[in-house]
């Protein structure tokens, strides 16, 4: 038996087989950004139960309603992007912790990007077609608490692009330090919970109203 | 011309408006911006006159220090005090002489009251707040600095960029008249189109933002970087105050970020959160402000009750009663605190079992905050007492603060609630909640802990005769407002016609003026103890005998805080050393110590958001989508700095500590009768202990 040199080490958080010092470093900045997270989970907590106060003929205000609004068909192909996302997001994290395969991390992020960039485009383009057919944001409070929902999401999903793009080159310059391996840990905290978000947004706003 | 300037134009100042159209009302209000204005100019001139930009961007503006940042705060806080305590004066004495009409133009006097709770709430208490935990936190927990030391001066250049927001609405436009809640839809942009409700939002939601951040950092802070055996039920009891504040910053913050920012959204894109038309419900925006406002104020009072516990105890000369009852209620009041927000607007037409459960909630609440009452009184007990400043200080609140505690149980009563909603009981109340608290107890800290910043103390004379003032002033100034309220005489109105209510507000408006006496008597106070600084010097870090781990370095505390970090056996961990009679003992070794290197992160942060908050209140697009754009940039950029830390020579380090262990032993302890005397310079000496 091989007693365990580190035996401190919580499943997932640490950043190799063998990396004590590393993982004492991160665990600040891990269990901080956790901390962040649950603050960004209340501001979408409360897009959510105003969404869902918003939901009556009196926030409809005549206007359109889901029916007349929704494509599930393409909310699917969005979801199917994002959870893809996550398992190649997932993949990237396993390259690094026990491949330390630059490259490979590299390919796994660039997958990721893609994916997200096309639930991206799905998203906008399901917006431009809502705008089309009078689904603008200033039509009534409920399209202006579904758009502040879904679209805060998808700011999010944006700014994970940039940080995508940014860990890419970070990666490019200082390979896999210990630095760059907590920054990537965050980045798939971050990633996932919005996968998270997502499969609240996809039940609250668009199954519960094509119901 | 308005793409560039967009709203921006000659006539938005406030001396165009008093040279138009002179009165008491314009010309007060051109007084006051020119009052913004001197002062800058005064600023930029003594800086370099005495050359110290330089200093000012090396030691402080860049720094990463947590106790630099904690000072800045600080100061910040108390500039805006006297902006706020100004504002308030002026106010009153626009109530004294409003049966005959007043001074002030009813619109002056809404901007008034709204820059002065807008002020008071999050520009001076939340500053004073988290700059003391900011200083105090990691010398009680033997850290080094925050967990997130950069994370920490970006907090600080939000908050301050807040700031700077509620200064330039002075000089440039009006503030919003919308009071500090800012109740749509009156400040939605069919009531109000102007720029007011702009400046508002934006100093709002960017200085939220920095205190969320806030809060992580001191969550992972007091979780994760605490000294080896400092378990958290050995903790001070200010750090726990700060715990339960700092997860409550991150949890009711949030809200007020999204309902502003609602907010923004109709102003600027014509979104119906909270209109009148087209679904809006404005009762929504009540809700979300106050599920962040009700815990806010909690967040304010825990940390000045932590406060309460290290002045009763230290003071005393006796460990603190009932420590576990303590954290506790703390814990207790942090939870509760998000279940009572609804009692904002009992008034608002919702169920009676509705506003019964938020009534009850509201009761219970009172209930963890007199137990600490009674552990503060119960420490005191046979403790051996000092009078000095905080204690005055702390028998003040013990007072006053029963007596508005308790107005708070009547308002919990929905029943009551509804008789007196939005009069002046109301005003005196949540005033006479947060002054004895939150200002008795910032102010009484900064007596409790100026020697550990700055190394000496401050005038114990001078010291006790502002408590006395801020006391008086207090009663004078609140006490009448309970009875004003009672007769009905409604908050936030400019003039009335009842002529019974007179008396009452001559009473008031004197009362403010020894507020204004007591706010002038902090700065001669420590104006006076800076000139006498010599004889005031505790070098030796030690002057009130005290009992937790930041009373064990010198003072001012170095910039690594401890040479050597310390290992936690006890509660009170410096107490139980001296106890043991050998407190101060030379490590056998040192080693470097690596601190966070200096940065202007937070200062480039601080500015691009204040630009983009001017820029988003006057519609100046192109500079909002530059101001905005050198953010993500900054972050970008800060990620790829590789050396972010710089070491600290061990010599460096011994030589400092050596010094200091060799002046501690060649320098006779002070016994408690001399605390106040030159001849304290920072070794406390026993003498006898508590009967």
């Amino acid at each position: 038996m091989n007693p365990n040199p580190y035996p401190k080490l919580h499943p997932g958080l640490n950043l190799g087989p063998a990396h004590g010092v590393a993982h004492e470093g991160s665990e600040a900045v891990l269990f901080g950004f956790w901390i962040f997270l649950m603050s960004d989970l209340i501001i979408f907590g409360i897009l959510f139960a105003t969404y869902a106060a918003s939901t009556g003929p009196m926030a409809i205000a005549g206007g359109p309603r889901p029916t007349d609004l929704f494509d599930l068909v393409s909310v699917s192909i969005q979801t199917a992007f994002l959870l893809a996302s996550s398992l190649t997001c997932g993949m990237a994290i396993l390259a690094m912790k026990y491949g330390e395969n630059v490259s490979r991390v590299k390919l796994w992020l660039v997958v990721t990007a893609l994916l997200g960039a096309g639930f991206l485009t799905f998203e906008l383009r399901d917006f431009a077609s809502m705008m089309a057919h009078q689904g603008t944001p200033m039509r009534s409070a409920w399209l202006s608490s579904l758009y502040a929902l879904v679209g805060l999401h998808g700011l999010h999903i944006t700014m994970g692009l940039l940080w995508i793009l940014t860990m890419l080159a970070l990666i490019q310059v200082q390979r896999l330090s210990n630095k760059v391996k907590t920054r990537l840990l965050m980045f798939s905290l971050y990633w996932h919970f919005l996968d998270v978000i997502w499969i609240g947004i996809f039940s609250v706003v668009f199954l519960a109203g094509l119901v | 011309m308005s793409s560039l300037f967009g709203r921006l134009n000659g006539d938005v100042t406030p001396f165009t408006e008093a040279f138009n159209h002179p009165s008491v009302s314009s010309l007060v209000a051109a007084g006051a911006a020119s009052m913004v204005v001197v002062g800058a100019v005064a600023l930029l001139i003594l800086l370099t006159w005495f050359r110290l930009w330089k200093p000012l961007w090396r030691d402080w503006l860049t720094s990463a220090d947590h106790k630099k940042i904690g000072i800045m705060y600080i100061v910040l806080g108390l500039v805006m005090l006297a902006r706020g305590v100004i504002e308030g004066v002026v106010m009153r004495g626009h109530q004294a002489t409003a049966l005959q009409g007043g001074f002030l133009s009813s619109e002056h006097y809404g901007e008034l009251f709204t820059t002065h709770g807008t002020i008071m709430v999050l520009f001076v208490a939340v500053p004073l707040v988290v700059g003391f935990i900011n200083i105090i936190v990691p010398l009680q927990i033997g850290a080094r600095d925050m967990a997130f030391p950069v994370l920490n001066q970006v907090s600080l250049g939000l908050t301050a960029a807040g700031a700077v927001l509620l200064m330039v609405s002075l000089v440039i436009g009006k503030f919003s008249t919308g009071g500090w809640t800012s109740y749509p839809p009156y400040t939605g942009v069919v009531f109000s189109p102007g720029v007011g409700p702009d400046y508002w939002i934006w100093a709002v939601a960017i200085s939220g933002i920095g205190s969320t951040l806030s809060g992580v950092n001191f969550a992972a802070t007091i979780y994760k970087c605490r000294a080896p055996g400092m378990s958290l039920m050995r903790m001070p009891l200010f750090t726990w105050t700060a715990l339960c504040a700092a997860i409550m910053l991150v949890y009711a913050m949030p809200p007020v970020t999204v309902s502003s920012l609602m907010l923004a959204l109709d102003r600027y894109l014509g979104f119906h959160f909270f209109t009148n038309d087209l679904g809006g419900n404005m009762m929504n925006y009540a809700n979300i402000f106050w599920m962040f406002g009700h815990p806010e104020v909690y967040i304010l009072a825990l940390p000045a009750y932590g406060v309460w516990s290290e002045v009763a105890a230290t003071f005393s000369a006796k460990t603190i009663y009932g420590y576990d009852s303590l954290v506790i209620a703390t814990m207790a009041i942090a939870v509760i605190s998000f279940t009572v927000w609804l009692h904002h607007f009992f008034t608002m037409g919702q169920s009676t079992s509705v506003n019964i459960a938020f009534g009850i909630a509201t009761m219970i609440i009172a209930v963890p905050t007199g137990v600490k009452v009674y552990d503060w009184m119960a420490t005191l007990w046979r403790g051996r007492i000092r009078m000095t400043t905080p204690m005055i200080y702390l028998i003040g609140f013990f007072i006053l603060f029963v007596i508005g505690g308790l107005t708070g149980v009547i308002l919990a009563n929905p029943t009551i609630d509804y008789q007196v909603h939005n009069t002046l009981f109301l005003v005196a109340h949540f005033h006479n909640v947060l002054i004895p608290a939150v200002l008795f107890g910032m102010l009484a800290g900064i007596h409790y802990w100026f020697p550990k910043l700055f190394g000496f103390r401050l005038d114990e004379r001078l010291g006790r005769w502002t408590a006395y003032l801020w006391i008086v002033g207090f009663c004078l100034t609140f006490i009448p407002l309970y009875v004003l309220g009672l007769m009905g005489m409604p908050r936030r109105m400019a003039t009335f016609t009842n002529p019974s209510y007179e008396p009452w507000v001559l009473i008031a408006g004197f009362g403010a003026l020894v507020v204004l006496m007591a706010l002038i008597m902090v700065l001669v106070t420590i104006g006076y103890s800076i000139r006498y600084r010599d004889k005031l010097a505790v070098p030796l870090g030690d002057p009130w005998d005290g009992r937790t781990l930041e009373w064990a370095i010198p003072a001012p505390a170095p910039a690594w805080n401890f040479a050597v970090i310390p290992k936690i056996n006890s509660r009170d961990a410096f107490s139980t050393e001296k106890e043991k009679g050998n407190p101060y003992v030379r490590p056998q070794s040192y080693d470097d110590i690596a601190m966070p290197k200096a940065t202007a992160h937070g200062f480039i942060l601080c500015v691009a958001a204040s630009v983009m908050g001017f820029a988003l209140v006057w519609h100046i697009w192109w500079l909002t989508a530059l101001s905005f754009a050198v953010i993500p940039v900054a972050l970008i950029a800060r990620a790829f700095v590789r050396e972010t830390e710089q070491l600290i020579p061990a010599a460096e380090i011994a030589h400092a500590h050596d010094a200091w262990l060799n002046a501690v032993w060649s320098t006779r302890g002070v016994t408690r009768d001399e605390e106040d005397s030159p001849a304290n310079r920072g070794l406390a000496a026993p003498d006898g202990g508590p009967a």
